[in-house]
Order: structure tokens, then C-alpha cells, then sequence
């Protein structure tokens, strides 16, 4: 029997700790969309995402309903769209944008991520004409989200598409320079970007996954700052203990959500993303538990190694109760859309170089920061080259998410409204790394990358047959290494 | 298949009752019922069968929400699969 401290602790979360589930992301493949002719892929693109997403919400909603948690987004992510485009290279991509954001109105999701290229190596066809077009399509679509891949630990980092995505971000805010730069907040830059990843504006179908899948990520920061709040002045082992135990409640609900959706769809179950995700709402934002952890305000010293405890125990907690984990899983920075971050940011307490050694512990990188209307491109991508380097070498997910503020200066606001929130524009350094970014080329992938090797210890079970390489090894002890031969006994025992 | 429903609010007359009322109506079957009144302030928690509710269950829940509303307390009902996923391994 449930007892009633159990139920009365999670309707508390529910209902004053903001504890929910955040999303819903169905992946759906396109790649059975391809034409060379725009308009008939278009028609294809339109015709599955309703047919596979025409009772994704109303599912959410019967779902939420019932268990009485709430389900905030319900999503569509499709195969990277440069993919689609490949095929018609004389027609512009923005077809493709204008086809994703009917359908999502059609189905009534609040976003649909995909519009993507992956060029970590370089560029294939259609990735070139894709980003070209980023700026147009998020300016004509609303739902519409964008990102590209332009590094990995395997590959290294494209430094031409990092000197291209400077340019397209700044492209993307001035065309909706009207709507407090909005198509900027639509755009991630990914070193590492994963395949399976359900929150936006990174969410992508990868090349990998099957033709539909059902993701869902998680949220819960209020939950995780209540826990901590009521622990009062425990030792930080003990704070690495409460939150794995909160993480472990909330992801709970998440894998409960998770496959009761994918039963009800009939679409197979992928990943709990174990993120604590953030809202501007008061009480639901990750800078106040770093805060509860002991921190005067978010960014003082301290705050890397707080932020790093509390997104190694959010997996730690998180991994036993789902049986599938991916996704990006640990604690989103985003700093307009959390409360905590937006007072310590318009404070000074938090500056873009504190924020830039947060993304080294935190699940992705540098998110939702305002900087000033007059950043140049080249600064752009020296911000996206140092975060690639970042994730690079750590065999980390790093993303740049940069609103430039046409027309504004440091110290003004945005505000976008909504779950994007607003915040202060804060200070960039204004040295010019022109230079380095005009370089071009590819920095090499770090030693990191080469983990493939061929273990000499790895035998068959059963021995081999005579006369293969393998054979003559076979039983005997390798170099430098004692055969174990057991003593006899002991005759005087 | 259960469900918990919890109601919390300032005490008034008949709630207990007023909540029975509405599941008996649907064919709910109450299991067990615990309540405690500390101070003015109502709690109460009650397992219910579901198994034949004569309605969809979702509409049960926005009967009793609505119903909380009427009464001034805050009714919740929730399949008992959400307590059983956060509280046991």
C-alpha cells in the first residue's frame, strides 16, 4: 500500500514545486520524404508528420490528466532537413521550414526542431544551402527550430561552418529585430549534438534512430532546491545524496509518462533525458539550488564545482529509474529562462566568462545570453570555437545559443516572452579574434578520439583450431606473465 | 486498477460525503479512506477502485476537481501508477 506521506509529498511537488514533465518529442524519420522535386517531398514531409502526430497531444493531455502531472510541451523532431534538401539543390530549403511549421500547427505542437544540417567534418549537399537559409526560415516560421552540428570528438571542428554559423546568427536576429530578435533564440550551434535529444531548440531525429520514436525529458529544479532547503546545514556528501534521491522521484515519472505514451501511440519507447530544465517561473530555476547549496548569489566562486555536484548526481540518481537514458540529461543554464540566472546576470554576479567555465560540468553550453547589438560576427564564432573546444576535448554535448540585441547595448533587455523569458544583455569581450576565424580549415579531433584498439587478451572461449594465428598462443602464458601452478599441500599439516 | 484521491482545504461539513456521492454515482468503489483535521485544515486520502467506472477517467477527475471548487478545497485524483513510480523501486 501507498502510504500517505508518499502521496502527500508528490501532490506537494505538483503543486509547489513546479515539478513536471517538460516535454514530449516525437521523432519521426523524413527520410522516406526525398524527391528531387521540392514540392512533392513537401507533400510527403506534411502527410507523415500528421499521420504519425495527429493524437501526440491529445495523448499528453489524456496522459497528464490522469496521473495529474503535468505535461508542459508536446514536440515533433524530424531528420535533419539538409538532408531532404540534398536532393533538390536548385530550390531554396525554406520550403521544407514553411511545410514544418503547418504541419506543427496542424497537430498542435509548440515547436518542431529539425531544420538541421550536421557539417562536423564538412559539408555535404543541401548542409550549405540549409544554413544559407536559416535566417530566412526562422524569420518566416514560428515554430520552426534550427540547429547545427559543427565539431565532435571524433571528427574536431569545422572552423568554416564556425565562421558561417557567426554570420547566420547575426543574419538570424536582424531579420526579426521587430520581435526582440527572436530567430536567434530558434538557433543552436552543437559540438557533439546527440541524436535522441527531445528539448528544443537542438531537438533532431538522427540518422540512427527508427522511423518514430517517443523522448521525453524530465524538469524539476524547484523540487531539487525544496529537497535541499529542507535538509538545512548538512555536509555536501549528504547534498550530492539528496539530489540523486529527488532526481531519482522525478525521472520516476518521466519513464511512467514515457511509456505510457509510447503504449498508447504504438510508437516505440527511446529516452528519458534526465535534464533539470528551468522556467522563469519564481521557485523553478537551477541557479537557485546552486544558491541553496551555499552560494551567495549564482556565479560567485564556487559555482563550477556546486553546478558539477549537482549534474553528476542528477545522473547518478536519474539512471536507475529509467531504463533507457539519453538525450543531453543533467542541469540546463539557459539564463533567460531562469529566474535565478537573470538577477545574478543583471546583478554582474554572473559574467559570459563564468558562464563559459559552467558549460565544462553543465549538460549542454552557453544558452539564451543576450550580448550586445554591435558583436561582430567573427566574436560569434570565437564564442562558438571556444565552446566546440569545450565539449571537444571533454567528450561533452556543448551548444551556443546567442541572442545578438540589434540596435541595444550591454546592460539593455530582451524580452521574448513565454518559457524563452527575457533578460539583461551582458558584456562580451570586444577583442577581435578575426584573424583565427578567417583561418578556415578543420581543427584536428584530440587524442581523445582514438579509443579503438585491439585487445591481445580478448580470446575465444574455446580454443581455436590448429594452425590458426590464433592457435599458437593458445595456453600459453603470455610474456613477463607467471603460469599459476597450485602448490601440493603441505605434508606437515 | 486504483486511483488516490486527496482532498485538502479548510474543513467544512459533508466533504467526505459530497466526495463518496460523486464516486458512487460513477460506480467507483471506495477501498479505504484516511482523514485528519489538524487546526481547520481538511486532509483526506482515498483509494478507490476504478476498474468499472461507468465514465472515462479523466472525466471523473474534472467531476471532483470542479467539485473542489464548489466546496472550496483542492481535490486531486491520480492513478495510483504515479504514486507506486515515484515512491517504490
Amino acid at each position: 500500500m501507498i502510504n500517505s506521506h508518499d502521496i502527500l509529498e508528490t501532490i506537494n511537488m505538483i503543486d509547489h514545486e513546479n515539478l513536471d514533465v517538460r516535454t514530449i518529442t516525437m521523432g519521426i524519420s523524413l527520410l522516406d520524404c526525398i524527391d528531387d522535386d521540392i514540392e512533392k517531398a513537401c507533400g510527403k514531409v506534411y502527410d507523415k508528420i500528421c499521420r504519425y502526430a495527429k493524437n501526440l497531444v491529445r495523448t499528453g493531455e489524456d496522459i497528464s490528466k490522469e496521473y495529474g502531472i503535468p505535461i508542459i510541451h508536446k514536440r515533433i523532431a524530424v531528420t535533419p532537413i539538409a538532408m531532404l534538401a540534398a536532393a533538390c539543390p536548385a530550390m531554396s530549403p525554406v520550403k521544407f521550414a514553411k511545410i514544418l511549421d503547418k504541419a506543427a500547427d496542424t497537430v498542435g505542437v509548440n515547436f518542431v526542431g529539425g531544420y538541421s544540417a550536421l557539417v562536423h567534418k564538412g559539408f555535404a549537399p543541401g548542409d550549405y544551402a540549409l544554413i544559407e537559409s536559416i535566417p530566412e526560415a526562422l524569420s518566416v516560421t514560428e515554430k520552426v527550430c534550427s540547429s547545427v552540428n559543427i565539431g565532435s570528438t571524433k571528427a574536431g571542428i569545422n572552423m568554416d561552418a564556425v565562421a558561417k554559423m557567426g554570420r547566420v546568427i547575426r543574419q538570424a536576429a536582424e531579420l526579426t529585430a521587430d520581435r526582440d530578435c527572436i530567430g536567434a533564440a530558434k538557433l543552436v550551434v552543437f559540438c557533439n549534438a546527440p541524436e535522441d535529444n527531445p528539448f528544443m531548440a537542438g531537438a533532431f531525429h538522427g540518422a540512427g534512430e527508427p522511423d518514430s520514436v517517443i523522448n521525453v525529458g524530465v524538469s524539476g529544479p524547484g523540487v531539487v532546491r525544496a529537497a535541499l532547503a529542507k535538509a538545512g546545514d548538512c555536509n555536501i556528501t549528504e547534498v550530492a545524496d539528496i539530489v540523486k534521491k529527488t532526481a531519482f522521484k522525478i525521472t520516476r515519472t518521466g519513464q511512467l509518462v514515457a511509456k505510457e505514451a509510447s503504449k498508447r501511440l504504438s510508437v516505440p519507447f527511446g529516452i528519458v533525458d534526465l535534464s533539470l530544465a528551468p522556467t522563469p517561473a519564481i521557485g523553478d530555476s537551477v541557479a537557485y539550488i546552486l544558491e541553496e547549496m551555499g552560494l551567495e548569489q549564482c556565479g560567485a566562486h564556487g559555482t563550477t564545482a556546486c553546478l558539477a555536484l549537482l549534474n553528476d548526481a542528477v545522473k547518478k540518481g536519474g539512471v536507475m529509474a529509467s531504463s533507457h537514458v539519453g538525450g543531453l540529461s543533467g542541469a540546463f543554464i539557459p539564463v533567460t529562462e531562469d529566474a535565478g540566472m537573470i538577477e545574478a546576470a543583471r546583478s554582474k554576479a554572473l559574467s559570459l566568462t563564468k558562464l563559459e567555465a559552467m558549460t565544462a560540468v553543465c549538460s549542454v553550453g552557453l544558452d539564451m545570453i543576450a550580448i550586445p547589438g554591435d558583436t561582430s560576427a567573427e566574436i560569434i564564432s570565437g564564442i562558438i570555437a571556444d565552446e566546440a573546444a569545450i565539449g571537444m576535448v571533454n567528450s561533452k554535448t556543448t551548444a551556443v545559443r546567442l541572442i545578438p540585441a540589434i540596435g541595444k547595448k550591454a546592460g539593455e533587455e530582451l524580452n521574448f516572452g513565454g518559457l524563452l523569458g527575457n533578460g539583461p544583455i551582458m558584456d562580451v569581450n570586444p577583442k577581435s579574434p578575426a584573424k583565427f576565424i578567417a583561418r578556415g580549415g578543420r581543427i584536428p579531433a584530440p587524442m581523445q578520439s582514438l579509443k579503438n584498439c585491439k585487445c591481445w587478451r580478448a580470446l575465444p572461449s574455446k580454443p581455436p583450431t590448429k594452425g590458426s594465428a590464433l592457435g599458437t598462443r593458445w595456453g600459453k602464458p603470455f610474456s613477463g606473465e607467471k603460469k599459476f601452478s597450485p602448490k601440493p599441500p603441505s605434508k606437515n599439516r | 486498477m486504483n486511483a488516490v484521491i486527496t482532498v485538502l482545504g479548510k474543513d467544512t461539513v459533508g466533504i467526505l460525503a459530497k466526495v463518496a456521492t460523486e464516486c458512487a454515482a460513477v460506480d467507483v468503489n471506495i477501498l479505504e479512506v484516511t482523514q485528519s483535521v489538524l487546526q481547520g485544515m481538511f486532509a483526506m486520502i482515498m483509494f478507490v477502485d476504478i476498474t468499472n467506472c461507468s465514465v472515462p477517467f479523466s472525466r471523473l477527475v474534472d467531476t471532483l476537481t470542479d467539485k473542489g471548487e464548489e466546496m472550496g478545497v483542492k481535490i486531486h485524483v491520480m492513478h495510483e501508477d504515479i504514486f507506486n513510480a515515484m515512491h517504490k523501486i
